[in-house]
């Protein structure tokens, strides 16, 4: 079954005249982890939206085209079974809070509550997310006193908590430290690994050359490629979506330009690392590091 | 002119000591960056610089004066600081009025307030979006208009808290652009941020904090070829620094210009 298919689909939202879906069409795999890159405005939020229901469920605007997830139509999915069954991240963790728990192990259990969990399987499973996250310090706290970081991992932890099977994430680490975000992408990693559906939308582009399974590019409105993470990362439709590549893809194309060509284009530190020491006879100074 | 914390610690109400004792010397016109792990004091440190907390130990002077005593609103005067969550500091009904806030607060006449206004929406690319709600505007937009509504003050320093979240690489040439306009101006920008390729390509100056404390204070070269600083300060280096200094061709090349030519 196709995760999530769109055929010639357009949304306008209420009240705007600008199309944020221009014309999509897409089809995403089950059981991989989808990077979704592009500029500011792009689409990328309103594509997440839309895959979860939100779009044109809760903010109303014009939807035409087929929108079919986990092999349903759109339109025949109640939006309380499609909350289930899709976990959702959203891009501000500022409003992702509930607002209504007093701590932040009330705020993870939120949405198993919801869903009618039982109190004991709840807590149970509150504690492994909160350990896996490393959130112990965080879980008597009032979750409207945590930083912009800090709300960002509880976001994360409520929606892992909930263990869909298809999750869609909305820029995760926006506000993160580079080990917080390296930690995130080590989870996000794991539900892959154990066959979830991720869709990840990222400005770190360095993390998805790492981790994404494939690269949707999205400008104005409009899907502008898609395919393998690094076919995607090493064309030039990245950059013509004003979407920077890996900084190391950027050395190589930069070296290129001067004459330097690697024996092949780097997505990652690691790659680069080869590709480099191969052009200098494979006889580096120094080593790679992890 | 310089702002001077000295000693300067702060223990929150709820007894966490978010910064425990910090020297820091800000100059006119020089460009710093504040790194570190959440929850390492960052924020906090750059509250005590505007004035918003007063520091329960030590002492933060602003242009020679006390900070402690002295209301936040004049502080703010000469140190602005916007915000990392532009919806916490944007919340007038159009951008126009928002920007004009500072100059109706400065007492600035009519057409001082216009030009201010037209210059700052300007710098940060908003021109076109004055008669607009900011709640209308996308993130990465209301992060201009909160930027445009400190720089309208005319402050002798800027902070920016985590600045380049949540934009893309228009937006970010357009904050470089802005940056280069206030150095270029003679004022101080202090930005906190977790973007390191961001500090080694737009800073001169970086301060790594860790566990409320200053652990280093520097050039981008010195700072990020020190192993003991990155690992206790939890920060890691550029992709292309980092590849540099595998392939054993520089410990201090940390951009994608400075690395490059090292190549054969």
């Amino acid at each position: 079954m196709v995760l999530v298919s769109l055929h010639d689909v357009r949304f306008t939202y209420a009240f705007t005249e600008r199309p944020a879906l221009d014309g999509v069409t897409l089809e995403l795999e089950p059981g991989l982890l989808h990077g979704v890159v592009g500029m500011n405005a792009s689409g990328k939020s309103t594509l997440c939206a839309l895959i979860r229901g939100v779009v044109p469920h809760f903010h109303e605007g014009t939807l035409e085209g087929d929108v079919q997830v986990l092999g349903r139509d759109l339109s025949d999915w109640d939006p309380a079974d499609l909350s289930q069954t899709i976990g959702c991240v959203f891009d501000n963790p500022f409003t992702q809070i509930s607002g209504i728990k007093d701590t932040v192990f009330e705020e993870i259990a939120i949405g198993l509550e919801n869903l009618g969990v039982p109190r004991e399987a709840m807590i149970q499973r509150v504690k492994e997310v909160v350990e896996r996250l490393g959130l112990q310090a965080l879980i008597r706290k009032n979750p409207n006193e945590l930083s912009g970081g800090q709300r960002q991992k509880v976001a994360f932890a409520s929606i892992i908590a909930m263990d869909t099977d298809f999750i869609v994430i909305d820029e995760p680490t926006s506000q993160l430290d580079p080990e917080a975000s390296e930690e995130i992408f080590g989870v996000i990693d794991q539900l892959r690994r154990h066959g979830k559906s991720v869709v990840l939308v990222e400005h770190k582009i360095d993390l998805l050359a790492r981790y994404a399974d494939s690269i949707v590019v999205m400008k104005e409105g409009r899907v502008v490629m898609h395919g393998p993470t690094r076919d995607v990362l090493t064309s030039d439709a990245l950059l013509d979506a004003n979407v920077p590549p890996p900084e190391v893809t950027a050395l190589a194309r930069d070296l290129a330009d001067a004459g330097k060509e690697l024996p092949f284009m780097p997505i990652t530190r690691s790659e680069a690392y080869q590709a480099i020491s191969r052009r200098m006879e494979g006889r580096p100074r120094g080593h790679h590091t992890a | 002119m310089a702002i001077i914390l000295r000693e300067a610690g702060y223990t929150y109400p709820d007894g966490s000591e978010a910064v425990r004792s910090v020297d820091l010397h800000v100059d006119d016109g020089e460009r710093l960056a504040l790194v570190g792990q959440n929850g390492a004091g960052k924020t906090t440190t750059v509250k005590m610089m505007n004035g918003l907390l007063k520091p329960t130990r030590g002492e933060v002077l602003v242009d020679g004066s006390m900070t402690r005593g002295r209301t936040t609103a004049s502080i703010a005067k000469t140190v602005g600081y916007v915000f990392q969550n532009p919806d916490d500091q944007v919340f007038n009904r159009d951008v126009r009025t928002e920007l004009e806030f500072m100059p109706r607060y400065h007492g600035w006449d009519e057409r001082k307030r216009a030009e201010r206004v037209e210059r700052a929406a300007a710098l940060a690319g908003i021109s076109d979006h004055l008669d607009t709600n900011p709640k209308d505007l996308p993130f990465a937009t209301r992060k201009f208009v909160a930027i445009a509504a400190v720089l309208v003050g005319e402050c002798g320093y800027v902070i920016l808290d985590e600045p380049t979240a949540g934009l893309d690489v228009v937006g970010l040439s357009l904050l470089n652009r802005m940056i280069d306009q206030l150095e270029a101006d003679g004022v101080a920008v202090v930005t906190i941020t977790h973007d390191m390729r961001f500090v080694v390509e737009s800073f001169s100056r970086v301060v790594a904090m860790a566990d409320g404390n200053v652990v280093a204070d520097g050039g981008c070269a010195e700072v990020f070829s020190d192993d003991a600083v990155l690992a206790e300060a939890r920060i890691k280096r550029p992709e292309v620094a980092q590849l540099a200094r595998d392939l054993g061709l520089s410990s201090t090349a940390l951009t994608i210009r400075d690395v490059a030519p090292l190549i054969p």
